[in-house]
């Protein structure tokens, strides 16, 4: 039984579940390096899911869908920066109004514009990659690393990219020591003729845009369709990810996999296993728990994490 | 006596600021009214005339304002305690769910001891739920806002089982016909476990209320439960060390006071809050459980909550101002023909927080400023 759930297929499954959560768990890291939390990612991941499929629905091409719900979720970012940096209002409360007001306004245009709470993506995204070759003796091995790294959606290329540029963005370029020193010691930053507001909207605002770019993922490519409340608590893991990796993109990136691995488990033992159903679902939230219980201790949040930034005035 | 202290306009004016803040909200939300291609004057017309405009309407909107006094409780007096307590949908899952367990189990029992025994049930149900983020939070440090999210999925996975395993028979009409249940739900409670409707009392005083309004005793449990929570917070020990550590965590452990006890503790009891939701939907009205996914009460509780500024009074006046909106909305739905989507609703709902949160902090600088040049 073992042989039939871990095989190729399967890992090549779980990337493809780790993939909302590393991009938002990316976002989360980029919005705490800086010193702003973002709750607000769950609400992002919806609106990123909802538009990607609206759009691509009307325009009849996913890129464009694509494009259009990493604008939205910088829009909701923008709306974030604008309450906890310009207003230094709290963090958390402010992200929760974020995700309540997606899941109002998602549904909100799904009534208004398509009648019903489910909609199926009419444009899929391609497959990129090498072609897969019939099964033979030899080419099983071949085609088993074929599934596995070289069969997937240009997002996923595109996830790996953007994960390597931000490790190098994050801990080699000027812009990321500043970034880095505002959310640890800002009034140090500061002194140093760093601006904190500029920083820390960059931050939140990239942030956003990867919410919706893993929010596009979820519904164009991992699911095919649009339904209520579809971002299922994932805004949260990919938190619970970037504490778990430390907030490091790589580290962001093994705990997404880890999370993958228990999602694409949960779908895969439903319908093989005895245990009933409901059960195998907990999987993830369960994971997600106790990562986080055996992330205490070893894993440090930057210093200004989560607080507004007052200048001081002598 | 010159010097009579003048009035400061300030404190009312920071008073006031929710006021404010659904002022903005309204009128943000004409310009999305207005992208759907209706008059915002006649919807907020229809939303408030009909919500507010006769005894029907406010007894539906008072049925619509129990529950979120329960949850905007849960969230305030987490919150008094410095805890962010958002699983508040989760925590109200087990609770309610327990309640209908009791009350469709011991249906041999008396209403004088059932009906007790069940709201115990929905409390119990709800302080166990929210017990495990709050010893996670006391003793590891775990942030309970991401553990009450999981728990939240937790709970709704959990009850999906358990009114599986509980499954109402199938009626015999439904067996004739050959049909599964569309919602799962269980058996129906026991007669002598059901909260009366207000009608019944209304009938008694000779007043005109319609009987198939729903709104029932179950409201002033939750009038009861905010005197309670009042008491607590500001009436008694525990109230004053848990408010305690909600200031100042650091302050109030060197001053002697347990933090990892009170945390527990006020979890415990926001989660109880939370759980009495089975009270109203349970006791009260549909009388069995119904697994739905969520409801948002327990998130619409945050909103209550800030609305009102994390104290009982507020707490309660703006779970009622949500209930007009809730009640209003869903007939705007239906006057519209669905041109006016009743998620408009979640939408004010969010922006009002924003609104809310914002207008805080400005008027905070405000008074500091005033203070300063003082």
């Amino acid at each position: 039984m073992l042989g039939d759930v871990f095989n190729a297929q399967f890992i090549a499954s779980s990337i493809r579940v780790a993939i909302p959560l590393a991009l938002a768990g990316l976002g989360g890291v980029f919005t705490e390096k800086s010193g702003v939390v973002n709750i607000g990612l769950e609400g992002m991941i919806l609106t990123g899911a909802f538009t990607a499929v609206a759009v691509t629905n009307f325009a009849k091409n996913p890129w464009v869908g694509v494009l259009a719900a990493i604008l939205v979720g910088i829009f909701l970012g923008l709306i974030h920066a604008i309450t906890c940096i310009t207003f230094k209002a709290n963090q958390i409360v402010s992200g929760v109004a974020i995700n309540l007001f997606a899941s109002g306004i998602t549904i909100f245009f799904c009534w208004l514009l398509f009648g019903e709470t489910q909609i199926m993506v009419k444009n899929n995204l391609p497959i990129w990659g090498l072609s897969l070759p019939n099964i033979g003796e030899a080419s099983t091995l071949v085609r088993n690393l074929i599934v596995i790294f070289a069969h997937h959606s240009p997002l996923v290329y595109l996830t790996i990219i953007i994960f390597l540029l931000s490790h190098i963005v994050i801990y080699k370029t000027p812009f990321g020591l500043r970034l880095r020193s505002v959310g640890e010691y800002p009034q140090a930053a500061d002194t140093m003729g760093v601006n904190i507001v500029k920083m820390r909207y960059i931050a939140v605002l990239t942030s956003g845009a990867l919410a919706g770019l893993s929010g596009s993922f979820l519904s164009l490519e991992q699911a095919h369709f649009f339904v209520k409340e579809m971002s299922g608590g994932r805004g949260f893991i990919a938190l619970a990810a970037m504490i778990f990796g430390k907030w490091t993109p790589f580290g962001t990136a093994g705990a997404a996999l880890l999370f993958g691995f228990g999602e694409a488990l949960s779908i895969r033992l439903q319908g093989v296993s005895a245990v009933p159903v409901q059960f195998i679902n907990m999987i993830p939230y369960l994971l997600a728990i106790f990562v986080l219980i055996s992330a205490v201790g070893r894993a440090i949040p930057p210093a200004a994490s989560g607080v507004p930034y007052e200048k001081e005035i002598v | 006596m010159k010097s009579i202290k003048k009035f400061d306009y300030t404190i009312l004016l920071e008073k006031m600021t929710p006021l404010i803040a659904v002022i903005l909200a309204l009128l943000v939300g004409s310009v999305v009214i207005r992208l759907t291609g209706e008059d915002p004057i006649f919807v907020y017309k229809t939303l408030f005339s009909n919500a507010i405009g006769n005894r029907d309407g406010w007894g539906n909107v008072l049925f619509r304002a129990t529950p979120l006094i329960f949850t905007g409780l849960t969230v305030a007096f987490a919150f008094r305690c410095g805890l962010f307590n958002i699983g508040g949908e989760g925590q109200m899952y087990i609770g309610t769910f327990l309640a209908a367990w009791v009350g469709f189990t011991f249906i041999h029992l008396p209403a004088l001891i059932l009906i007790p025994l069940c709201v115990l049930a929905a409390a119990a149900g709800g302080a166990l739920w929210a017990t495990v983020p709050g010893i996670l939070k006391a003793k590891t440090g775990v942030h309970e806002v991401i553990v009450t999210i999981m728990m939240n999925w937790i709970a709704a996975s959990l009850t999906f089982y358990l009114v599986l395993l509980y499954k109402a028979s199938a009626t015999e009409a439904m067996k004739a016909a050959g049909v599964q249940q569309m919602i799962p739900h269980t058996d129906e409670i026991a007669e002598a476990a059901r909260l009366p409707r207000l009608y019944n009392i209304f009938k008694f005083l000779n007043i005109d209320f319609p009987a198939h309004n729903q709104v029932n005793v179950s409201f002033f449990i939750a009038i009861g439960v905010a005197i309670l929570a009042y008491y607590i917070l500001w009436k008694t020990k525990l109230g004053y060390e848990i408010r305690a550590v909600g200031y100042n965590a650091i302050a109030a452990e060197y001053g002697g006071i347990s933090v990892a006890r009170n945390i527990i503790l006020a979890m415990m009891i926001s989660g109880a809050f939370a759980g009495l939701v089975g009270t109203n939907e349970v006791m009260g009205f549909k009388y069995r459980w119904r697994q739905e996914l969520f409801t948002n009460l327990g998130f619409n509780g945050i909103a209550v909550a800030l609305l009102g500024k994390n104290h009982p009074l507020g707490v309660v006046l703006a779970a009622i101002l949500f209930g007009i909106l809730n009640y209003g909305g869903a007939l705007v739905n239906i006057y519209t023909e669905g041109r006016v989507p009743r998620e408009l609703i979640m939408v004010l709902q969010a922006i009002i927080v924003i609104f809310v949160i914002i207008s805080d902090e400005l008027f905070k600088r405000l008074i500091r400023q005033r203070r300063k040049i003082a």
